[in-house]
């Protein structure tokens, strides 16, 4: 079958989604600083434009076909044999979507949180944005490292200028920890690019068959990378302090798209590239992901600021993700990638949600809450929304990725289902409890007569509340995105590294 | 009998250079405006630039080289210089040392290293080292009433003076092992009579690797740079942590891959322990550092550590990814630099990094320009400084030396610290006190070329790379 298909839709709208927000970065660069609102306006236009841009992606994607579409491929630097080379598959195009509408939210959510350095705080977010639909849309290994490391620098600037008292630190500690684990990929990224005789194709280097030495050895550096990016325990603890000084449109982005990369990076490159090396890996995966569950649900009974509680159950969370990922079945498989999605949409509108707050009261302190809903009943029910998915009340989409995953987590091992099992039981505590203690109980001297929110507010957490709902009764809309890529990699997974499979299935190929 | 004219034709760039400099320096006893001196020396390099295109060839039997290697070379020196008088300019007035000299003493020292960059044998190398570090040792202590300065140019000198006893000395061994000076005939004698272990020889390499170890500043002969660096006049910083060390390099990849040729195993034995040693002293002290220059002195000391992983894959890649380096480290370097000269006004020495507190507020522009130059110092795409890196880990692995460059990745990435400070320190911090910018057209049009140069490898490298590949090829 054919690896690639020729982007039908006129014109090229991978590129288009990728510089769209730079274009808007530089005009915004070009304004004068002091009008503020023009600024705020055209970062809205351009994050708007991108996210219509990008719909048709969701409309003309050809879901019977595990190929690479919208392919677009330009030579980049032929000395080194690197192509611009661009294209999506089942498993990339739902996190497009997904940034294009995150970068919306963002600058919504930051339009009066946001006052000093107003042009910087949009070109950032702007910049990110870019970076971030490159990451997803890449087929050249080293674009994609450059749009993988690209985002640093902006990620960096979000969290350290906008970001709360300990910014600074957290802002260091997260370049660091990222900086490390991707120069360690780099390693690895070059060994296999000179092995496989000077190319970074990702499809060409998804058909290699590597020497298990080899495997093992790039399986690590690549798990240096992502591991951190997810985060896996024992390398999150950079996420707690990023995700809690971050600004909430800092706090979004993480959550909602940055850390899946970690996750998509295990997806596209180490279980088609080093295939028997995966397989071998799967007890330490499992039994990493199954710690990250459980620890990071009982560390968020323990915490006393919102936005650490939240953080922390992202480890929780994202360990779900990763368990589905390498429980190697296709429902453990498919209730990550969509788990992935659930997260950034859950998670993503659990920040917005104490963004919003936040701008309100300048507390983070969960003790300094209380009574909420009385005071802001709207929040207070769109709330209850993210914290149910959160927890995975059937209905809502976190129901439908947590079950996938545990499926497949059964399968795989049956303690690992078990344990994590405990973890769906853990979430429900920590965040009904966080629930009961912000929204009930005696109303708070410090919230008392606060405004609800407002349209704009509205405008941004109501796209999250309708792809729960969206995702929890009909799935399909989006699993189906999925199958055939997921089908693709697991058959690769399966049968790849092994010689004798491999040959018959190019005899296959050739005779059909 | 008759006198056979040599081919002067390879030689016109540097005969050229030295008529013009002798005339800059004639040219100093009747011009007043000093601005104009530095514009002379502007044209001077241009003009030895266009003599550089048809400069292809040997002279001299072989003693003088010019080939694609050595005019990359004297292309990054040109750059160099350009760029250095472009941030003097202003910044001498500044300093109140507003002499001519120092243009025509650049002029000398740039001869210098063009004449090491085409060296064929070991005296005439020595010939430009000497020029090149006596004029730079000058330089360094060109802010003659700051103790300081001259404390740098004194131990610039000292230790310089041993670094060249001890090239002397290497180059006598090898004459008495070898009977020549030509690098050429030396790989071929060596080859021939199978010296490669002999105990003699591996001790005159290792004196030659000592000597251009100092010239480079890497560890443990880079004792004198962060005094040197900390003292000299900041434009002339700008300028010692480029040229030298480019021209350490150029003479570096001569010898060792020539003459030296058959003796890899033995000579990467000496210079992985150097380049593992500088890449982590650089980067590790570079963390503890208060005064900005010092701390880019010690980071120059880190690039020169990974700049040599080139030089020990030993191969046609490994050394035209040290060439795109050190053109990489050229821009991005002097662009930082320029930044920090204009923070250099009335009597705010700015080189604090306490000074930088609060610079995105009160100099955006300034800030954005220093931001772009720490990222590609740290190697973080899509800034050239990524791509030299890129290519030198590329070259280096492909040699065989994982393990070296997994050493040199970790030790980057814990560079990122110190660099990133500086960031912080503008963009994180409020600003203490307003200090006006000492800005100037020149200054600016460096700052302008700096950021041109790092974002156009960074984003399209392909034709740095072909240029310097093809540069390799006639080596």
């Amino acid at each position: 079958m054919e690896q690639v298909m020729t982007n039908t839709m006129g014109f090229p709208i991978l590129s288009s989604l990728i510089f769209l927000p730079v274009i808007g970065a530089v005009v915004l660069l070009l304004l004068n600083r002091t009008n503020e609102n023009l600024i705020k306006w055209v970062a809205l236009l351009f994050s708007v434009g991108t996210f219509l841009v990008s719909l048709p992606l969701f409309s003309t994607f050809d879901k019977t076909t595990h190929a690479m579409q919208f392919v677009e491929r330009h030579a980049w630097i032929p000395s080194w044999n690197i192509n611009y080379y661009l294209g999506l598959d089942g498993i990339s195009i739902l996190f497009v979507l997904l940034s294009t509408l995150v970068a919306i939210l963002c600058v919504l959510i930051s339009w009066n949180s946001v006052k000093m350095k107003v042009k910087e705080f949009f070109i950032s977010i702007l910049i990110v944005e870019s970076a971030m639909i490159g990451v997803f849309c890449s087929l050249d290994f080293f674009l994609f490292y450059i749009f993988w490391e690209a985002m640093l620098i902006p990620m960096y600037l979000l969290i350290g200028v906008w970001g709360g008292p300990n910014r600074v630190y957290a802002a260091v500690k997260f370049f660091l920890y990222t900086l490390v684990g991707s120069v360690l990929m780099l390693v690895g990224i070059i060994t296999l690019y000179l092995y496989a005789g000077r190319t970074f194709d990702i499809l060409a280097l998804s058909k290699l068959i590597l020497p298990y030495d080899m495997q093992f050895w790039l399986f690590w550096a690549f798990f240096a990378a992502f591991a951190v990016k997810v985060p896996m325990f024992p390398v999150h603890t950079w996420l707690p302090d990023a995700h809690t000084e971050a600004p909430t449109a800092g706090s979004v982005i993480l959550a909602a798209i940055l850390i899946k990369m970690g996750a998509y990076g295990f997806l596209r490159f180490s279980l088609p590239m080093l295939p028997e090396a995966s397989r071998a890996m799967t007890p330490v995966m499992i039994g990493l992901s199954v710690i990250a569950i459980i620890y990071g649900g009982v560390i968020c009974l323990a915490q006393t600021d919102l936005k650490r509680l939240i953080a922390y159950s992202s480890v929780s969370h994202m360990g779900f993700v990763t368990l589905g990922i390498f429980a190697l079945n296709v429902q453990g498989m498919e209730g990550g990638i969509l788990q992935m999605l659930n997260h950034g949409i859950v998670t993503g509108g659990l920040f917005l949600g104490v963004g919003a707050i936040y701008d309100r009261t300048h507390t983070r302190q969960i003790a300094d809450y209380g009574g909420v809903a009385s005071v802001m009943p709207v929040y207070a029910s769109i709330f209850i929304v993210f914290t149910l998915a959160s927890i995975g009340l059937p209905a809502t989409n976190g129901f439908v990725g947590e079950f996938l995953i545990l499926l497949g987590g059964f399968k795989a091992s049956q303690w690992a289902g078990v344990l994590s099992a405990t973890g769906i039981i853990i979430g429900a505590g920590y965040m009904l409890w966080l629930y009961q203690r912000v929204f009930f109980m005696e109303t708070n001297q410090k919230v008392a007569g606060l405004s609800d929110i407002g349209a704009r507010e509205l405008a941004a957490l109501l796209p999250m509340v309708v792809l729960i709902f969206w995702i929890g009764v009909y799935p399909t809309a989006f699993l189906g995105f999925m199958h055939e890529s997921v089908r693709h990699l697991l058959e690769r997974v399966s049968d790849g590294g092994v010689h004798g499979v491999s040959v018959a299935h190019n005899v296959l190929e050739i005779l059909k | 009998m008759q006198l056979m004219m040599p081919n002067l034709q390879p030689v016109m760039p540097e005969i050229t250079m030295t008529v013009l400099a002798l005339l800059v320096l004639v040219a100093d006893l009747v011009i007043k405006r000093k601005e104009t001196i530095g514009l002379l020396s502007i044209i001077t390099a241009a003009i030895v630039a266009y003599f550089l295109t048809t400069a292809k060839g040997t002279a001299f039997n072989g003693m003088f080289l010019s080939d694609g290697y050595s005019i990359f070379f004297k292309l990054i020196f040109l750059m160099n210089l350009i760029l250095t008088v472009l941030i003097s300019v202003k910044y001498l007035s500044v300093e109140r040392v507003n002499f001519g000299e120092y243009y025509s003493l650049i002029l000398f020292s740039t001869l210098g290293m063009m004449v090491m960059a085409s060296a064929g044998d070991l005296i005439v190398l020595y010939l430009g080292l000497e020029l090149m570090a006596l004029s730079t040792y000058i330089l360094a202590g060109f802010l003659r009433y700051d103790m300081k300065s001259n404390e740098a140019a004194l131990k610039y000198f000292l230790l310089g003076a041993f670094a060249s006893a001890f090239l002397l000395y290497g180059t006598a061994l090898v004459y008495g092992m070898t009977g020549t000076t030509d690098l050429k005939e030396i790989a071929g004698y060596i080859a021939l009579n199978g010296l490669a272990q002999n105990p003699m020889l591996i001790l005159a390499m290792i004196f030659v690797a000592v000597a251009f170890s100092f010239k480079i500043a890497a560890v443990p002969f880079h004792m004198w740079a962060p005094d040197a660096y900390e003292g000299a006049p900041t434009s002339i910083t700008a300028y010692m942590s480029v040229g030298p060390k480019a021209a350490g390099f150029a003479v570096i990849g001569r010898v060792f891959l020539v003459a030296f040729g058959g003796m890899k195993v033995e000579w990467s034995a000496v210079l992985i322990p150097i380049a593992i040693l500088t890449m982590g002293l650089g980067n590790i002290v570079a963390i503890s550092q208060t005064n900005i220059k010092r701390m880019l002195a010690y980071s120059s000391i880190a690039h020169a550590g990974y700049a040599l992983l080139g030089i020990i894959a030993g191969t046609p890649d490994g050394l035209a990814s040290v060439m795109v380096y050190m053109l990489v480290y050229a821009f991005m370097n002097i662009g930082a630099f320029a930044v920090i000269i204009m923070l250099r006004s009335g009597d705010f020495k700015g080189d604090s990094l306490s000074d930088y507190e609060g610079l995105a507020k009160t100099h955006p522009l300034a800030a954005g320009l220093m931001l772009v130059f720490m990222f590609s110092l740290t190697g973080i795409p899509p800034t050239a400084g990524f791509m030299g890196k890129f290519y030198l880990f590329m070259s280096a692995i492909q040699a065989g030396y994982t393990w070296v460059v997994l050493i040199a990745v970790i030790f980057s990435a814990i560079s990122a610290y110190f660099y990133l400070r500086v960031v912080m320190l503008m963009y994180m911090k409020e600003p203490k006190e307003t200090v006006a910018l000492s800005s100037s057209p020149a200054i600016g049009l460096a700052l302008a070329v700096a950021l041109v140069g790092v974002l156009a490898i960074g984003v399209v490298p392909s034709f740095f790379v072909n240029f310097a590949k093809a540069a390799v090829a006639g080596f």
